[in-house]
């Protein structure tokens, strides 16, 4: 499939700040990208790099095979979704979604037709006439959207847009956003820093800190075979469980402590070194409670219910691990337990490069 | 048992509030005793002034002094009152202050939504003239608008007025663009807008408040201004501020308080006309001024 | 990246880049070359050092002139500060009437200084004015003559400045103290400190910004004092109460004396830096220390 978005060793600073770094990054056509990280990583500054809203130090930006690095936003053929709704205050609905069209000086008929199309698709139908002061905070999101929509852009950027709502219309809006993909396949970018949007809306999601791209991959492999210990570390809540260890080839054991751990089903285990220092990564829901051979005696330490799942806190030498249980199971404090890992879902890391192995 | 207090909690009128209001009521006396002093004298007539307390009302109201102010005191020579001066301000304050508002807020706009290398760096210089004294610049500014050809008349002093207005009117628009969410300029310029049309489409309609601010601001202080309209108006165009000084301070000829203080409320109803009915404006105006952003 | 980026922002600053280099920059520059000739009536390139300044610093009335502004900046900006907060103070204990008052303790301000010096003038007249009135009561031993007391005429000016100046002070102030946490005062009551201490003790520090800003900008208003003076006092009596504004003024306009006038005009002009320069780097250091963060 050709690309949509081609971003090609892209720097960008502020002053002496350096924020983007010789970065590169293709989006295929009908592609849903998330750029994923927490604040400061730098994944708003691409966004707006690519929407040529900043100025790039070096490099290119390609859309549909053509260089706009120099050239005007609204020659992109992109449409934006802002954090902030961005709608003109002094303007109705109505106008806020034609607010493009007329400057690009389509007819008239043309605009009524498409701002038609875009309120039916977006339930926005009734709030036409009025101005954006008189809109819910999910409303005004809708007609966001909707002035994207009505650009027929040929590609959709999303900067953090659900991050005003509360958590109930973020759940809806996201429900709305992933309709809304699959009904139009336009390449979407969208930046967040919630993992539960990325997770749920993207094809691809690209994890970004300091500047770079750390790992980028399909929400199922970022999940379960994150590529270093930020990207295992920052995906996943509660999250992912560390130990350090090291490794004994001899008997493939990891040992923690006192503590000594089969991990000879490990898929990678050829891969590791003896006496390698290693961190041993198990998310919450890959540890049983159960007595085996392998499994590591504990006490519990803590209770969060949660409803559809209970947390439960022990810990194994001194680092706290959770685990995710069924809503109904029944544990109190002080519980002796026995817990045991799940090895062919965990991840072993590199202490030095912190890289997955 | 505790007792349990009913109703509402009774109100006590301490010493320490009656102290209160009795020090601000004094203060507010004192504030207000020039104006009072301003009034009475302007409706007196001279034999009264020369007899009685100054601070005493009126035994006969008189109101002679108001059109002699306004139609006949004599500045030298001429005894046209502060009308032309009245005249002369409008027509230099009304221009001025559209010619700086508008060209502070295109400034405004520009240094808060299209930055560009070295632009903040004029910003800061212009920001230092707000602060360089007036002494320092008027003769070389003339010589500039002499060479121009346009010192001494109407558009020269409204050139002044624009160019000592700019700083802060440009201060005051570039914090409040500022302050607008960044994220609704960049959704204009995906939608197409260019400099222009996202400064008239976009953000003049926003600007109401700060404009009124601008305007304010502007209006009194060059309705106020001497020094400036003394140097650069010209004969035929001195505004009323320099009218009104040169009624008062004739050298010759009998002083006719009244008339003096008549003139001096005539000279300050306009900017007092504005404070009282922009009120809250007028203090946003100051805070906006002087509070940087 | 592209010259013609922006090309549109570059071109609506062009006036205020513009009127910075030649007016702000450029009339600086001028100044103080002609600070070093001997220019009388019009400018001419005839060098002679720094004679002027010493020339300058020999004169009696620059003398009087630099005493009357330490004199003035020192009482007003205390006087302003002081009269200021405390009327934000007072305002701000939820008084009936809050914005009467305020109404009444900002007014003077909209009024220009010419209004203020001749209303002044004449409440302060000796012979009608004040002074009189306490005699017509009965109290023959008061004595207001300080517009025709060398040594008090510039009290006098002091006293008229404040009382326009004042309500400035406190709509910053108000300001500031509107702008204070509920939860401190909140605090402060639980932990029982007595109101006055906590105004003095911990509202007084946190307004530090503005009590900054408040003083830099009254500073730097005293420096340019000169309607002021020519309405209450034309300088006198003799030339107790000339300003270095009204000395440049004088050597410009009426002495012809280009040189001298430059030469004051430059040291105005270093010392409002002076002023300015601790403040703004201050601001400047803050402000990027800020936008790192």
């Amino acid at each position: 499939m050709k690309n949509s978005v081609e971003v090609k060793n892209i720097s960008f600073s502020y002053g002496k700040t350096e924020i983007l770094n010789d970065l590169s990054l293709d989006i295929k056509e009908g592609e849903f990208m998330v750029l994923l990280g927490p604040s400061g990583c730098g994944k708003t500054t691409l966004l707006n790099c690519i929407a040529g809203l900043l100025d790039l130090t070096d490099g290119q930006i390609w859309i549909e095979d053509d260089n706009v690095t120099w050239k005007e936003p609204k020659d992109r053929y992109i449409g934006m979704v802002f954090q902030s709704y961005a709608l003109y205050p002094s303007m109705t609905v109505e106008k806020n979604l034609s607010f493009g069209l007329r400057m690009m000086g389509t007819a008239k008929d043309l605009i009524n037709e498409k701002i038609k199309k875009a309120a039916n698709l977006l339930q926005i139908n009734e709030l036409l006439k009025r101005k954006p002061s008189q809109l819910s905070g999910g409303q005004r999101q809708r007609v966001a959207i909707g002035r994207a929509l009505v650009r027929d852009a040929k590609v959709f950027l999303f900067d953090e847009p659900l991050s005003n709502l509360d958590a109930k219309l973020r759940a809806e809006l996201r429900y709305e956003i992933k309709k809304l993909h699959r009904d139009l396949s336009n390449t979407m970018i969208y930046v967040t820093h919630d993992q539960i949007e990325a997770m749920t809306l993207a094809d691809r999601i690209s994890v970004m800190k300091d500047g770079l791209i750390q790992q980028l991959d399909t929400p199922k492999q970022i999940y379960n075979k994150p590529a270093n210990l930020f990207v295992a570390g920052f995906i996943g809540s509660p999250s992912m469980n560390f130990l350090n260890a090291k490794f004994e080839k001899s008997n493939q054991n990891i040992i923690v402590g006192n503590k000594q751990i089969d991990i000879s089903k490990y898929e990678n285990i050829n891969n590791v070194i003896n006496d390698q220092e290693v961190v041993f990564g198990i998310r919450p829901e890959n540890i049983n409670i159960e007595k085996n051979e392998n499994s590591i005696h504990c006490k519990v330490e803590l209770v969060e219910p949660m409803g559809a799942d209970t947390l439960v806190w022990t810990s194994v030498e001194g680092n706290p691990i959770s685990i995710r249980l069924e809503g109904s199971s029944n544990f109190n404090l002080n519980d002796e337990i026995n817990i045991s890992f799940d090895i062919n879902k965990s991840s072993i890391f590199d202490s030095k490069s912190e890289e997955r192995i | 048992m505790s007792t349990i207090p009913k109703g509402p909690r009774p109100k006590h009128l301490t010493i320490g509030r009656i102290g209160l209001y009795c020090f601000i009521i004094m203060c507010a006396l004192f504030f207000l005793m020039p104006l009072y002093v301003m009034i009475i004298t302007s409706l007196k007539d001279m034999d009264e002034i020369r007899a009685a307390n100054i601070l005493n009302l009126p035994k006969e109201l008189s109101f002679y002094a108001w059109p002699k102010a306004w139609s006949q005191a004599c500045t030298g020579f001429v005894c046209e009152g502060l009308k032309p001066g009245f005249v002369n301000s409008v027509k230099i304050t009304v221009p001025s202050v559209i010619v700086s508002v508008a060209l502070s807020a295109l400034n405004g706009y520009a240094l808060a939504f299209w930055r560009f290398r070295g632009a903040y760096f004029f910003f800061g210089l212009c920001m230092f003239g707000a602060f360089i004294p007036y002494q320092v610049m008027v003769y070389p500014l003339l010589k500039i608008e002499d060479f121009l050809g346009i010192y001494s008349s109407l558009p020269g002093i409204i050139l002044v007025h624009t160019i000592f207005g700019m700083p802060i009117l440009t201060l005051i628009f570039r914090n409040f663009y500022a302050s607008l969410p960044i994220d609704l300029f960049k959704a204009a310029r995906i939608d197409g807008g260019n400099f222009i049309k996202i400064f008239f489409y976009v953000i003049i309609p926003m600007s109401t408040p700060i404009t009124i601010v601008a305007v304010i601001l502007q209006v009194t202080g060059i309705w106020n201004d001497f020094l400036l309209g003394l140097v650069f108006a010209g004969r035929d165009n001195q505004p009323m501020t320099v009218q009104l000084n040169n009624i008062v301070q004739v050298d010759y000829g009998v002083a006719e308080y009244n008339v003096d203080m008549s003139a001096t409320i005539l000279t300050s109803l306009v900017p007092l006309f504005v404070y009282f009915i922009s009120g809250r404006w007028f203090v946003r105006g100051i805070a906006a001024g002087a509070i940087k952003g | 990246m592209p010259f013609y980026r922006n090309i549109a922002a570059k071109i609506a600053l062009l006036p205020m880049i513009v009127i910075s280099l030649t007016v702000f920059v450029g009339c600086i520059i001028y100044s103080f070359v002609y600070s070093l000739t001997n220019s009388k009536l019009v400018p001419v390139m005839n060098y002679v050092g720094f004679d002027q300044y010493e020339r300058l610093f020999k004169q009696r009335k620059w003398d009087v002139a630099v005493e009357n502004i330490f004199i003035y900046g020192f009482v007003f900006t205390i006087g302003c500060l002081i009269i200021g907060f405390l009327l934000a103070v007072l305002i701000d204990q939820k008084i009936r009437g809050e914005s009467l008052f305020r109404t009444i303790f900002l007014y003077p301000y909209a009024m220009s200084f010419v209004v203020t010096g001749l209303v002044w003038k004449w409440v302060l007249n000796p012979t009608f004015g004040l002074e009189n009135s306490m005699h017509m009561w009965g109290m023959t031993w008061f004595e207001l003559d300080w517009l025709v007391n060398r040594d008090l005429a510039i009290y006098a000016v002091c006293i008229a400045a404040v009382w326009q100046g004042a309500g400035f002070v406190m709509v910053l102030m108000l300001a500031g103290l509107r702008g204070i946490d509920e939860d401190i005062w909140k605090s402060l009551s639980i932990e029982g400190v007595a109101k006055w201490k906590s105004y003095i003790f911990v509202i007084l520090p946190m307004l530090r910004p503005m009590v900054v800003t408040a003083i830099v900008l009254i500073a730097a208003g005293v420096v340019k004092v000169y309607d002021l003076i020519l309405a209450l006092t034309s300088g006198g009596p003799g030339y107790a109460t000339t300003t270095p504004a009204m000395y440049v003024m004088e050597n410009f306009f009426s002495r012809a004396n280009l040189g001298q006038a430059f030469a004051a005009s430059i040291i105005m002009f270093i010392s409002v830096v002076c002023i300015l320069a601790p403040w703004a780097f201050y601001e400047f250091y803050l402000r990027n220390k800020y936008a790192n963060n």
